[in-house]
C-alpha cells in the first residue's frame, strides 16, 4: 500500500494586513495610528497526498494555492492546524527534510545572475553535501534530460527565459529530492518550452517516483501531468479528487458535428430525436450524453448517409474556469 | 568528516562569490576609493595641530589613519541592505529551504569582496606612502598577525550587529532605517574620525564598554604600533562576538516564523 507522504489537517493561515483610507487624511491617520486587520487566507483545509502522486492545485489568483505550497515546504509558518511532510514538520526546516524537498517558483530564481548556471549547480551540490564527481554525474544526467548543454556555461543574465527555467530546474533538482513543489513552473514560457518542461517532469516522476505538487494557470500543465486536482477557492478546498471525474461531472455531454451527404439527410437527422445545437445546410451539431456516445453513433452511422463526423471536447479552460468561481463541488 | 563537508561548503561558497565579485571589479575599485575618509581626517588633524593635544606625533597619527583606512576596507559590512532587498523581493525564499543559513551566503559575499578589494587598497596605500614617505614602517610579524585577527574580529562584530538588524526585516520592512541609527555612533565612536584616545576621560570609560572602539580604533592602534591593551582589546572583541551570536540565532529563529515570503 502506498503511504501518505503529505498529511495536512485543519490547516489555516492568517496574515496581518495594514489597511489605510485613501487621501491625505487617511495617510496622516495611518502615520499616527496604524490599523491592521487579520486576513485568513487559508481556512481549515485537510488533505493527504500519496508518495509518487502528481497533484495539481487549481484556483483563481489569490485563492491561496501558493500559500499552501509555501507552508508545505516550510517557507512560512502555519497559524493553525498541522502539516506533516515526509514525516517531518516542514517549518522546523530540519536538514534531512530540506534535503528531501525542492521548491521552484516560476517567477523567482536562485541562480547567480552574473555567473554561468554551472557555478550555481556546483554551489548547490556542496550545500547539499554532494561530492564533486557525483555532482558532475547528476549535472550530466539532468542536462541530458532537460536538453541543455552550452547554456550551462553562459552567464544567466544572457539566457532566454526557457533556458533559464531549465537551469533553475536543474539547480533545484541536483540533490534529487523526493518531493517537488512547483509554483507556476511554466509561467512565461513559449509552447515548446512548456511542453518540454512537462515531458521532463513526467519523466522525472516515472524515474524517481517523486511526489509533485504543482500550481499552474496553464490547463495543459494540469491535464497532462495531474490525475488528481485540489481546487482552492478563497482559502478553502472546493474539490479534491480525480481530474477526469471533475471534467465528466462538469461536462456531461459532448458535441458532435456531423456532415451529411445531403441536406435531406441532415433534416432527417434533425427530426430523429437528438438534441440539436445548430444546423447549417448539410452540417448538423448535436449534443450527446457521455454515457450514450457509442450507441448513439452506431445508430447514426447505420441509419444516415454520413460523409464525416467530429467529436468536440468542450474547452477544458472553460470547464475549470467554472470550478474556480464556485465554492463546492460534490462528485 | 562533518568538518570536511563544512570546509567544502565554505570553500565553494567563497570561490563562487569571488567569481561573482570579479564581475564587479570596477565598482569595487570605486568602493575602495570611496573609503578614504580617514585620509581627510588625517589632513584636518595635522593641519590644525590637533595631534599635540593627545600627545601623538604626526607620523604616528598618519600611520593610525592609514591603518584605520585598511581596517575599514576589510571590515565594511552591508548585509542589512542586501538582506532587506532580498527579503522584500522574495529572493531569500529559495535560500531559506536549503540546508544552509542564507547568512552564510552574505558572509561569503563579504569575504569575497574583501579579497577583490585588497589590491585596490594596496595601490591606495602605495600612493599614501609616496606622499608621506616618513610614515613607512614594517610592523613585527606577531603584531601583524594579531592585527589581521583583530580586523577579522571587527568584521565579525559588525557583520553580527548588521545581521541582527537585518533580521528585523521580519517585523518591519525597512530594517535599514534602524541601521542608520547605528551609523552615527559607529562613525564617531569607532575611531574612524578621531582616535578614541582623544575623547575626554569620562566619555572614554563609557565608549570602551560599547563594541564601537573595537571596530576600528583598537585594530588600527594595534597595527600602527600605538600604545594599546592588546589582550584587553582582543578579549573585548571575542566577548562581543559571544554576546551577539546567540542574540542573532534567537532573532533569526523567531524572525523566520514571521516570514511571509512576500514578492514570491
Amino acid at each position: 500500500m502506498v503511504q501518505n507522504i503529505i498529511d495536512v489537517s485543519n490547516l489555516s493561515k492568517s496574515f496581518d494586513i495594514a489597511s489605510k483610507e485613501p487621501g491625505l487624511k487617511g495617510t496622516i491617520k495611518h502615520f499616527f495610528r496604524r490599523q491592521t486587520k487579520s486576513l485568513k487566507v487559508i481556512k481549515d483545509i485537510s488533505f493527504e497526498i500519496k508518495e509518487g502522486e502528481i497533484v495539481g492545485f487549481l484556483g483563481a489568483n489569490g485563492a491561496g494555492k501558493t500559500t499552501i505550497l509555501k507552508m508545505l515546504c516550510g517557507l512560512i509558518y502555519p497559524s493553525e492546524g498541522s502539516i506533516m511532510v515526509s514525516g517531518d514538520l516542514p517549518f522546523r526546516r530540519k536538514e534531512n527534510f530540506l534535503k528531501n524537498i525542492t521548491l521552484i517558483m516560476g517567477q523567482k530564481q536562485q541562480l547567480i545572475w552574473d555567473l554561468p548556471p554551472i557555478e550555481s549547480f556546483y554551489l548547490n551540490a556542496s550545500i547539499y553535501d554532494i561530492d564533486k564527481f557525483e555532482a558532475k554525474r547528476r549535472i550530466k544526467k539532468l542536462s541530458e534530460m532537460l536538453e541543455i548543454d552550452e547554456e550551462l556555461f553562459i552567464p544567466v543574465r544572457k539566457l532566454s527565459l526557457g533556458q533559464r527555467m531549465k537551469s533553475e530546474l536543474l539547480a533545484a533538482l541536483i540533490h534529487e529530492p523526493n518531493i517537488l513543489f512547483l509554483d507556476e513552473p511554466t509561467l512565461g514560457l513559449d509552447i515548446n518550452a512548456q511542453r518540454n518542461l512537462r515531458k521532463f517532469l513526467q519523466k522525472y516522476n516515472e524515474n524517481t517516483n517523486a511526489t509533485i505538487c504543482l500550481t499552474s494557470h496553464y490547463m495543459k500543465d494540469i491535464t497532462s501531468l495531474c490525475k488528481r486536482v485540489i481546487c482552492v477557492h478563497e482559502g478553502s478546498i472546493s474539490y479534491d479528487g480525480k481530474l477526469d471525474l471533475l471534467l465528466k461531472k462538469l461536462s456531461p455531454v459532448k458535441e458532435i458535428l456531423i456532415v451529411c451527404r445531403s441536406e435531406e439527410d441532415a433534416i432527417k437527422l434533425e427530426n430523429s430525436g437528438f438534441t440539436v445545437k445548430n444546423k447549417i445546410k448539410n452540417e448538423i451539431t448535436i449534443k450527446i450524453e457521455n454515457n450514450f456516445i457509442t450507441s448513439s453513433l452506431k445508430t447514426i452511422l447505420n441509419n444516415f448517409d454520413i460523409e464525416d463526423l467530429f467529436i468536440n471536447e468542450p474547452p477544458i479552460d472553460e470547464i475549470i474556469g467554472r470550478v474556480l468561481i464556485k465554492k463546492d463541488y460534490e462528485i | 568528516m562533518k568538518s570536511n563537508l563544512i570546509n567544502r561548503k565554505i570553500f565553494t561558497l567563497l570561490k563562487v562569490q569571488y567569481s561573482n565579485m570579479l564581475e564587479y571589479r570596477v565598482e569595487i575599485a570605486l568602493w575602495a576609493i570611496s573609503g578614504i575618509i580617514p585620509f581627510f581626517m588625517l589632513n584636518i588633524w595635522t593641519n590644525n595641530n590637533l595631534n599635540e593635544s593627545i600627545n601623538i606625533s604626526n607620523v604616528m597619527l598618519s600611520r593610525y589613519f592609514l591603518c584605520a583606512f585598511f581596517v575599514r576596507q576589510f571590515s565594511v559590512v552591508w548585509v542589512v541592505f542586501s538582506f532587506e532587498e532580498d527579503s522584500l523581493m522574495g529572493k531569500v525564499s529559495p535560500y531559506l529551504i536549503q540546508p544552509l543559513n542564507p547568512f552564510f551566503r552574505y558572509f561569503a559575499q563579504h569575504l569575497a569582496e574583501q579579497i577583490t578589494r585588497f589590491p585596490f587598497a594596496l595601490i591606495i596605500a602605495f600612493f599614501f606612502f609616496i606622499i608621506n614617505p616618513e610614515s613607512i614602517w614594517i610592523p613585527n610579524l606577531v603584531i601583524f598577525i594579531l592585527s589581521i585577527l583583530s580586523t577579522f574580529l571587527s568584521f565579525l562584530i559588525q557583520f553580527l550587529i548588521q545581521s541582527i538588524v537585518a533580521c528585523l526585516c521580519f517585523w518591519t520592512e525597512k530594517a535599514s532605517s534602524i541601521e542608520r541609527l547605528l551609523f552615527i555612533p559607529t562613525l564617531f565612536l569607532s575611531g574612524l574620525l578621531a582616535p578614541v584616545v582623544s575623547f575626554p576621560a569620562y566619555v572614554k570609560s563609557w565608549i570602551y564598554l560599547t563594541p564601537f572602539p573595537y571596530l576600528i580604533d583598537f585594530p588600527a592602534n594595534l597595527l600602527s604600533g600605538n600604545e594599546t591593551n592588546i589582550a584587553g582589546g582582543l578579549s573585548m572583541q571575542i566577548l562581543w562576538i559571544f554576546l551577539l551570536l546567540p542574540l542573532f540565532k534567537k532573532i533569526w529563529s523567531e524572525g523566520t516564523k514571521k516570514y511571509t515570503a512576500m514578492g514570491s
